[in-house]
């Protein structure tokens, strides 16, 4: 049992970082505060996603229960991690729901998606041109287990039935 | 081939002249109140004149001094059923099919009606008449998709998924384009002619509904060896959402990920759906203004992307002589 503890698996982490002096870094220190080993960081500067936040993969070497600490660690700090592992979030989705997103209690809904399937909201966007008294939209991305992507659109459908939202879904099959 | 056009509206009119220009004659055009059956009189040595019928229509109302029945009771080889769509019983577009399968004439519908609520009514006239029937103009206006499916075969088609509907199409890509809200694109849309005054057949998803129980049809009859066990879709076994609550402000939020959000119908596994959905910028799907656009999903030939127009007199006349091309 103390053997399945200690043992040392590789893990990969994705994370979309705020393009400013010091991030980096500061979403490396979890690694080595928490006592795992870099493999490799692939940090490539001229990439950025749409809302202009620079993708980087993190390669390291970590018992489990090192690498749960680091993820949440980094969510704490407020990094956003799009993917982390192997096997666990091999899927991304995204949706938006529009209406009194925030009325309704925006942070009862991520809770209630994360509670009711197996994944995980990685990013979120809101806009509300005319305030939040009036409709409103979010974005969500969603990491989701792989097979879970039918399972968790059901989760967020029964979610907006009960809070009165409208949800537009991913074209999922097929391509995008 | 002979032909007798049921219905003188915009397909109706537009099937007479495009059919006359490549060959075809008109026996006879019948509209819901009046009849034109040729017999030599009409200022041609045989058959219609599409512009003498025009200009009665426009005139005096009436297509010509026959009645309706007289048209059904034509001697042609091919009817053209180009009245309005109706649902439920899908009256009176289905008994005038059924006319023509029982004196063992062909029938081409442009009316969506009877092909999507009474498929396996038809089917059955089918086998019992040595007419046959085509429907390309019902899917998609001027695209080949029936006639793909057919070409590939039913049974190897997993999927179609597509923007069937022009009308919520340019209302989805100028709101996204322009960064402006639902009621106003909608009344620009009127204004121009692209929307109705009574918009909901379009923007509540009714239309592109009706094109995809059509291709539910197609695909699990096609797929059935016996018909007896395929399974029948109507508009009622459809799962639609329109387009009246897709948000300005989630239309941007999408643009922000590089995606947008268009009204996609899907058919596949047994089931048929419309709902506005994200779809990348990028993707063939992405269609802006009026265009169409279909994927079609085959077990061996990857998928298959057709768009173009999807309504219009022209375009919709077009399908309808391509099935006449097709008949045997």
């Amino acid at each position: 049992m103390k053997d399945d503890e200690n043992a040392v698996n590789a893990y990969m982490i994705r994370l979309e970082l705020i393009d400013e002096p010091g991030e980096l870094l500061r979403s490396l220190r979890p690694i080595s505060e928490n006592g795992a080993n870099l493999l490799s960081i692939f940090h490539e500067r001229g990439s950025v996603t749409p809302r202009g936040h620079i993708p980087v993969e993190v390669d390291l070497e970590a018992t489990e229960s090192q690498y749960e600490a680091i993820v949440a660690d980094l969510q704490n700090g407020g990094i956003n991690v799009i993917q982390a592992g192997e096997e666990r979030y091999s899927e991304s989705l995204v949706c938006v729901l529009s209406g009194h997103i925030v009325d309704t209690d925006l942070s009862d809904t991520l809770s209630q998606i994360q509670d009711g399937s197996n994944a995980t909201v990685t990013d979120l966007s809101l806009s509300a041109p005319q305030g939040t008294r009036n409709t409103s939209s979010a974005r969500l991305r969603l990491a989701v287990e792989e097979g879970g992507v039918s399972e968790t659109l059901e989760t967020i459908r029964g979610i907006a039935d009960a809070k009165d939202l409208h949800l537009i879904e991913p074209l999922t099959r097929g391509e995008l | 081939m002979r032909l007798a056009i049921v219905g003188a509206g915009v397909v109706g009119r537009a099937v007479a002249e495009l059919a006359v220009d490549r060959g075809h004659e008109v026996v006879a055009v019948a509209d819901s109140s009046s009849a034109v059956v040729a017999d030599g009189t009409d200022g041609r040595d045989a058959g219609v004149d599409p512009d003498a019928v025009v200009a009665r229509k426009a005139k005096r109302g009436i297509v010509g001094n026959d009645e309706p029945a007289d048209a059904l009771a034509a001697d042609y080889d091919a009817l053209v059923e180009a009245t309005p769509t109706t649902l439920g019983d899908a009256e009176p577009g289905f008994s005038h099919v059924r006319t023509a399968l029982e004196r063992d004439r062909h029938a081409v519908l442009a009316n969506k009606g009877p092909v999507a609520e009474r498929f396996g009514d038809l089917r059955s006239l089918v086998d019992d008449s040595d007419g046959e029937i085509r429907f390309e103009a019902t899917v998609g206006g001027a695209m080949p998709v029936l006639s793909t499916i057919a070409d590939h075969g039913p049974a190897h088609v997993t999927a179609v998924r597509g923007v069937l509907n022009g009308t919520a199409n340019f209302i989805l890509s100028r709101m996204a384009a322009e960064g402006l809200d639902y009621e106003h694109v909608l009344a620009e849309a009127q204004d121009l002619g692209v929307a109705e005054a009574d918009p909901s057949f379009d923007v509540d998803g009714t239309d592109a509904a009706l094109k995809c129980v059509i291709l539910a049809n197609v695909l699990s009859f096609g797929a059935a060896d016996d018909p007896a066990d395929a399974r029948e879709f109507t508009l009622d076994d459809a799962d639609i959402e329109g387009i009246r609550n897709v948000a300005g402000s989630a239309l941007d939020l999408a643009s922000e990920d590089g995606l947008t959000v268009r009204l996609i119908g899907e058919v596949g596994d047994d089931s048929a759906r419309v709902a506005p959905r994200l779809v990348k910028r990028d993707s063939p799907l992405s269609v802006s203004g009026t265009t169409n656009a279909v994927r079609i999903e085959t077990a061996s030939a990857g998928t298959l992307t057709v768009s173009g127009r999807g309504a219009g007199g022209p375009e919709t006349a077009s399908a309808v002589l391509m099935d006449l091309n097709r008949l045997p």
